[in-house]
């Protein structure tokens, strides 16, 4: 356990109350949070746990223990984690910001035929706007998570994410939007550590979380079926059948809904052909969803707008900056030019093409090793 | 620590512990049973129900101990609408509901019950029966008159709170329920005094309501315990099956530890009454000034002039523009001090709870919100640093947020 703790950046702030600062720990009830709050105990913050509170009254009889980063079992294994490591521990409604920059803006996009990716959004708005804000007026210095994430500060004064120690874990792409002020103020433990490290901490210091389950889908909607999801949302008016056309316009069959579909989708279409076909643009202007080849999802110029910078304060009308690219979460990246698009829209035209850039995620860059975010926009084609 | 949310529970009194012991221990007999040690646990009981019973002017026999004030609440509800249902002889009201009211009759309560009893409505609702929700006036207050108008021909239950649990206003109660009865004797009058019970002074209640629902541990008795008060000869079905305890009305082994120290705080605080009333007011007038000082804050509840004689001793709901409730809660506990932004089974949530919305607070006050309850077990000093605390956190939080 000892040998661990010595690994991490921060470790002379102990005994010395004087210097003592004070962390909030966004807890999910999950292994890579809870070590995050151990680590910051251990390395002599004082440190308050806290979970958000971000699900919805259900119906009493459904309510249920299952996964989810953020539901009642949650609450349940955070409190006991925070029991273990000897913290105060609350859970604080964010519900009302969820619903508003979270869920109202992922089945808003999804009407529109895009891709939305909420855990963007959730960073972004709820954990460094709302969470912070709130871990700020309780007197606390920094705003602490378990992403496998870290923040450097670069030779030209700024901070930026850098990817973490395990390129496996790689969870930067979601945490394009922070602002400068934002990461000054939040601290990445986990970003120096192997997921393999984590469940080893955890384990040490006798964490009841330590062999939980990872979550994978997105967390309000544990089946991961978005379409019924968006269906039962209030005020939602939700797209009817439209037209599966081919490339060039022609009549295949109908669909049940935009919604149901996106950029690069293979299954699930109802669509018998005699090669594999997949979505490659969905028209919400005339619900039109087209099916293509393999070939037609490749695309080497990808725009985006609702831009944020970070690791540089951005770019010149004519700059050309080489970066590596992620077009999805779990994109590799492709190495590329970035230039401006004009507008407050900045494009990417990548070495080679990429598949299904679909509008609505995000389009991150980094320096071109890929280690450093520079920043990134959402997708428009 | 200093612990001024006594709306929440209470420190559980010497005597109520010391009267438990026995029966956690040697004395650990089935009150059900035949024998000497069954005998003791059964004397218990009786003696408590009592000292439960003296509280309010009513008989022994009219006690019957529950779970604790949210089981008495749905009891008294849902067994009042299956007496009503079936009538004695197995049909169901709609075999014999004539064209005029809703066939699965008519409930009046008010818009700032416990959740205890607002759920158990809509569970009713849900069957069948219509529910009036009265609003009550910008203090907290529901009158007399506002209940005789929403009677129906259908109603069959009128259910209004002894006193509220998170603005204190205490409600005319028996006034509302003589005035019910002067109107239609087969009303049931229920009310739901977990706040008050042993709060505030009222052994006459058993004269005038039907059903009266009390928690032990809000007196300084044990959790897990509370009691309905069902008058002699009043029609109400079971709520929990099985065993012949309680007269055959509530089944179940009886909790007779919990029982025992239930009475035994009852008998305790009722003798007490005058002392703790005095002692908690002037506690209570003495922060709620010291609160005032602060600017932008809001009072909740009962106060005209500065007389808070018609709110709950111990209790002071304020609203303070600029801050949120659940931060400042954060800040006070990290400060030693427990305090609630409203009821404890609503806490964690930043809506503004249905009884400030009922009263006219705006979303942004009552997202403000505090409730302080104070027993006599409290001190000046303990006051007066929550005070001063609170101003703090005021300032503080205010600052952050260019208040």
């Amino acid at each position: 356990m000892v040998s661990y703790i010595c690994m991490s950046r921060i470790g002379n702030l102990c005994g010395n109350k004087e210097m003592k600062k004070t962390v909030v720990v966004g807890m999910s009830g999950g292994v890579d949070s809870s070590v995050c709050a151990y680590l910051l105990k251990e390395q002599g913050y004082d440190v308050i746990g806290v979970t958000m509170q971000i699900w919805r009254p259900e119906n009493a009889c459904d309510v249920s223990y299952n996964g989810g980063c953020c539901g009642l079992s949650a609450v349940d294994d955070a409190r006991r984690v925070a029991d273990v490591i000897g913290i105060p521990y609350y859970v604080m409604d964010f519900r009302e910001e969820f619903q508003k920059y979270v869920i109202d803006n992922f089945t808003s996009q999804y009407v529109k035929g895009r891709t939305p990716n909420p855990c963007i959004e959730c960073n972004r708005h709820v954990k460094w706007e709302a969470l912070l804000q709130k871990a700020r007026d309780i007197g606390a210095d920094y705003l602490a998570t378990g992403h496998y994430a870290r923040i450097t500060k670069l030779e030209n004064g700024r901070y930026t994410i850098s990817a973490s120690k395990t390129a496996a874990k790689d969870q930067t792409y979601a945490l394009y939007a922070l602002t400068q002020d934002q990461l000054s103020h939040t601290l990445l433990p986990i970003g120096e550590y192997e997921k393999t490290d984590v469940r080893k901490i955890a384990e040490e210091a006798g964490l009841p979380v330590a062999h939980k389950k990872d979550s994978q889908e997105i967390c309000f909607v544990p089946d991961g079926d978005y379409a019924s999801f968006i269906e039962k949302e209030d005020g939602v008016v939700v797209p009817g059948p439209g037209d599966f056309v081919t490339p060039d316009g022609t009549f295949i069959a109908k669909h049940k809904g935009i919604t149901h579909y996106t950029v690069g989708q293979r299954r699930g279409l109802g669509v018998a052909a005699g090669e594999r076909i997949y979505v490659t643009n969905i028209d919400p202007a005339t619900d039109r969803v087209t099916l293509g080849a393999d070939e037609d999802l490749f695309t080497s110029v990808v725009i985006a707008d609702d831009v944020c910078w970070m690791g540089i304060e951005g770019i010149a009308p004519d700059e050309k900056v080489r970066v590596k690219a992620k077009i999805r979460y779990n994109h590799g990246g492709e190495t590329g030019v970035l230039e401006s698009a004009g507008e407050g829209k900045v494009k990417v035209s990548f070495d080679k093409p990429v598949r299904a850039a679909a509008p609505g995620q995000a389009l991150v860059y980094y320096d071109e090793t890929g280690t450093y975010i520079y920043g990134g926009g959402t997708i428009v084609q | 620590m200093i612990y001024l949310d006594n709306a929440a529970t209470t420190q559980i009194e010497e005597t109520a512990f010391n009267a438990m012991l026995p029966f956690l221990k040697g004395e650990y007999g089935n009150a059900s049973a035949v024998y000497e040690l069954a005998r003791n646990s059964k004397r218990a009981v009786f003696n408590a129900r009592k000292q439960c019973a003296t509280l309010i002017g009513a008989a022994p026999n009219e006690i019957l101990f529950t779970s604790g004030g949210t089981e008495s609440n749905n009891w008294a509800l849902i067994g009042a609408y299956e007496a009503l249902s079936k009538r004695g002889d197995g049909s169901s009201v709609s075999e014999k509901a004539d064209t005029s009211g809703n066939a699965n009759g008519h409930i009046i309560t008010t818009a700032i019950e416990h959740h205890a009893i607002l759920r158990t409505a809509e569970y009713l609702e849900s069957l069948g029966v219509s529910v009036t929700y009265l609003k009550p006036d910008s203090e907290g207050f529901i009158n007399a008159s506002q209940v005789i108008e929403a009677i129906r021909e259908d109603t069959f239950l009128v259910s209004v709170m002894t006193a509220n649990n998170e603005i204190g206003t205490i409600e005319p109660v028996c006034e509302i329920a003589d005035a019910v009865h002067s109107v239609r004797k087969d009303i049931l009058v229920h009310t739901d005094a977990v706040q008050a019970y042993g709060q505030i002074c009222f052994d006459a209640f058993a004269k005038h309501v039907d059903l009266l629902s009390a928690s032990s541990h809000k007196l300084g008795g044990p959790k897990g315990v509370g009691m309905l008060y069902v008058r002699d000869g009043i029609r109400l079905a079971p709520f929990i099956r099985g065993g012949m305890q309680e007269s055959g009305r509530r089944a179940g082994t009886e909790n007779v530890a919990g029982i025992a120290g239930f009475g035994a705080a009852a008998e305790v605080s009722f003798a007490g009454i005058d002392a703790k009333i005095g002692r908690e007011t002037e506690l209570r007038d003495r922060l709620l000034a010291k609160i005032c000082d602060i600017t932008g804050v809001i009072i909740n509840g009962p106060y005209e002039k500065g007389d808070f004689s018609k709110r709950l001793p111990g209790n002071i709901s304020v609203c303070i523009k600029g801050i949120e409730g659940e931060t400042a809660l954060i800040m006070l506990d990290r400060e030693g001090i427990c305090a609630s932004s409203g009821s404890a089974c609503t806490s964690g949530a930043r809506e503004p709870s249905h009884v400030l919305k009922a009263i006219g607070r705006a979303d942004d006050e009552a997202k403000g919100s505090l409730r302080f309850t104070l027993s006599h077990h409290n001190t000046e000093e303990e006051v007066d640093r929550a005070a001063a605390v609170l101003s703090e956190i005021v300032s503080k939080l205010r600052a952050r947020n260019r208040f």
